[in-house]
């Protein structure tokens, strides 16, 4: 629908979308800068600080343990997660009310909370270890993304379908993997992408759930912040936006970005 | 023939969620209660002293800044972007999911790149002859506010784009056949319309703002604490956890009283639900 927009609307859009875009592509230009020191525009084209970011052990590191964790934690959030939202949706009746406000409640509760918490009550309490700890938190604060996507792609599935395969003789694990899961394909994908994002970007879950052995990327990338200004820390964030580039263009291909703005 | 009933489908996740937040979560607000110096000393404490009645008013204050002008911007962005033909839509809403699934960190960076005391604010300013001297910009409270200003809008502007994007066209033809101005239109139909969106945005906003931790600490550092970051000082510096505890157990308190408060507010306020 087009209809006539104030000009002096027009031109307020076109200042937020400088302001939401600009300092991106200035992170993009620094790191793309010959100097030892953060500047932008760059002086001088270089892509020394992207192979920089593989020569710090620390970068390395953490790099491999936050796609753990991502990977990890979004499986178990999956594997949780579209049994539960199956069961909200097929056997809403059933279910307490509350249920699915419990699912919703890792982002009630501020993240920072819950990163203490779990520090404070399973880690120092039953010595969990510090990697198995930080997979469970994150599963919990993708859990809730997971549930609402395919939630979401359930509201449109016919249950009938499922009732004729059940009523034909088909088991149920069958059932779930031949006629569901097909059904729900796209919001799996989009729930397994949104989980994976959320999970590489924590800060404040990770931040308590970290020290000098164990850390995620973010963790690292503050840490690095208050010792160094080089443009390092610019080129592993333009790494983390290409990430989200492919991110997009995936849920793109499978539900259109439209679905974001729901 | 056998099937999986709803609670043994549902109760893996009910048990994930129970055992690492339910359970601890309360354990932290309950160990603020059974401290030696009587049930309430942790809250006497945090109310009694000086500075962290500062850093809970400054955080108050900070959230309510960041959330008006994130619900003003965004409003207007994303009325304009519901407005406008296909093709465009779809790079402006790109545009914005972009920032918001890119991190905290990275995002709270690009400021520091721009504010800083070399930074490129003040090389503009500098070069263009209107400042003598760079400015101090980082570690303000305006510097925290414009970064969670950005932080936020993206959020703003696709919660209301949704909203708008729902609001019958009928309503709006309706309204303008009966003889109503434009700008009558807006204020009488669209905005009590909006309404309840507005609020729930504004909700994810507020509650953002007021528990974040890596914005206020790359840009406001010791001179702007905030409850995030005064938090993880008590937790992980001077590891005092009763107080961090506490400062645990008002921020959840303060969080989940707003989501309630709001979103009764927002039920009664939604027009179309009548």
């Amino acid at each position: 629908m087009t209809q006539k927009i104030h000009p002096a609307l027009i031109g307020f859009t076109v200042v937020v979308f400088f302001f939401l875009v600009g300092p991106l592509i200035i992170v993009v230009g620094s790191a793309l800068s010959d100097t030892t020191y953060l500047t932008f525009p760059p002086q001088g084209l270089s892509l020394r600080w992207f192979a920089n970011i593989f020569e710090i052990s620390a970068f390395r590191r953490t790099i491999l343990t936050s796609l753990q964790i991502a990977f990890l934690s979004t499986f178990i959030a999956l594997l949780l997660g579209i049994p539960a939202a199956y069961a909200l949706n097929r056997y809403r009746i059933q279910l307490p009310g509350w249920l699915a406000t419990l699912f919703v409640l890792p982002v009630l509760v501020p993240e920072l909370v819950l990163g203490f918490s779990l520090l404070k009550n399973v880690a120092v309490q039953f010595n969990t270890p510090i990697f198995l700890t930080l997979v469970f938190g994150h599963s919990l604060l993708v859990l809730p993304y997971v549930v609402r996507v395919i939630s979401a792609s359930l509201a449109s599935f016919d249950f009938s379908i499922e009732e004729a395969a059940i009523s034909l003789g088909s088991p149920p694990l069958r059932t779930f993997f031949t006629i569901l899961l097909p059904n729900v394909r796209s919001g799996v994908i989009a729930a397994f992408i949104l989980a994976f994002i959320t999970s590489i970007n924590d800060v404040s879950i990770s931040i308590f759930l970290t020290g000098p052995g164990i850390s995620t990327l973010p963790i690292q990338l503050l840490a690095h912040m208050e010792q160094f200004f080089d443009p390092t820390v610019a080129s592993v964030s333009v790494l983390l936006m290409a990430l989200t580039v492919g991110v997009m263009a995936i849920v793109e291909r499978t539900l259109g970005l439209t679905f974001l703005a729901k | 023939m056998k099937r999986f009933s709803g609670w043994t489908l549902a109760s893996p996740a009910t048990l994930l969620v129970v055992v690492f937040l339910v359970l601890p979560v309360v354990a932290t607000i309950i160990t603020t209660f059974g401290t030696a110096g009587g049930p309430l000393a942790p809250y006497l404490g945090f109310f009694g002293s000086g500075f962290r009645r500062t850093v809970l008013w400054r955080t108050v204050q900070v959230s309510f800044i960041v959330t008006a002008i994130a619900v003003i911007i965004g409003f207007i962005t994303a009325f304009v972007i519901s407005r406008s033909p296909g093709w465009l839509k779809s790079i402006l809403i790109i545009a914005a999911v972009f920032p918001l699934l890119t991190g905290v960190v990275v995002r709270s960076f690009a400021w520091l790149i721009i504010l800083g005391k070399n930074g490129i604010l003040n090389s503009v300013l500098l070069s263009a002859g209107l400042i003598g001297e760079p400015l101090t910009m980082l570690y303000t409270q305006g510097a925290v506010i414009v970064a969670m200003v950005y932080l936020f809008v993206p959020l703003m502007i696709l919660t209301l784009v949704g909203v708008l994007e729902g609001i019958p066209q009928d309503l709006i033809q309706a309204s303008a056949s009966l003889g109503a101005k434009p700008s009558a239109t807006f204020t009488q139909v669209i905005l009590p319309l909006a309404v309840p969106g507005l609020i729930v945005g504004a909700v994810l906003v507020f509650t953002g703002s007021f528990t974040s931790y890596a914005t206020p600490q790359l840009l406001g550092g010791e001179q702007v604490m905030m409850m995030g970051t005064l938090m993880y000082q008590q937790a992980m510096v001077t590891f005092d956890w009763v107080a961090a505890s506490t400062i645990a157990a008002v921020m959840v308190v303060i969080t989940i009283a707003i989501v309630l408060a709001m979103t009764r507010i927002a039920r009664r306020l939604n027009p179309m639900a009548v």
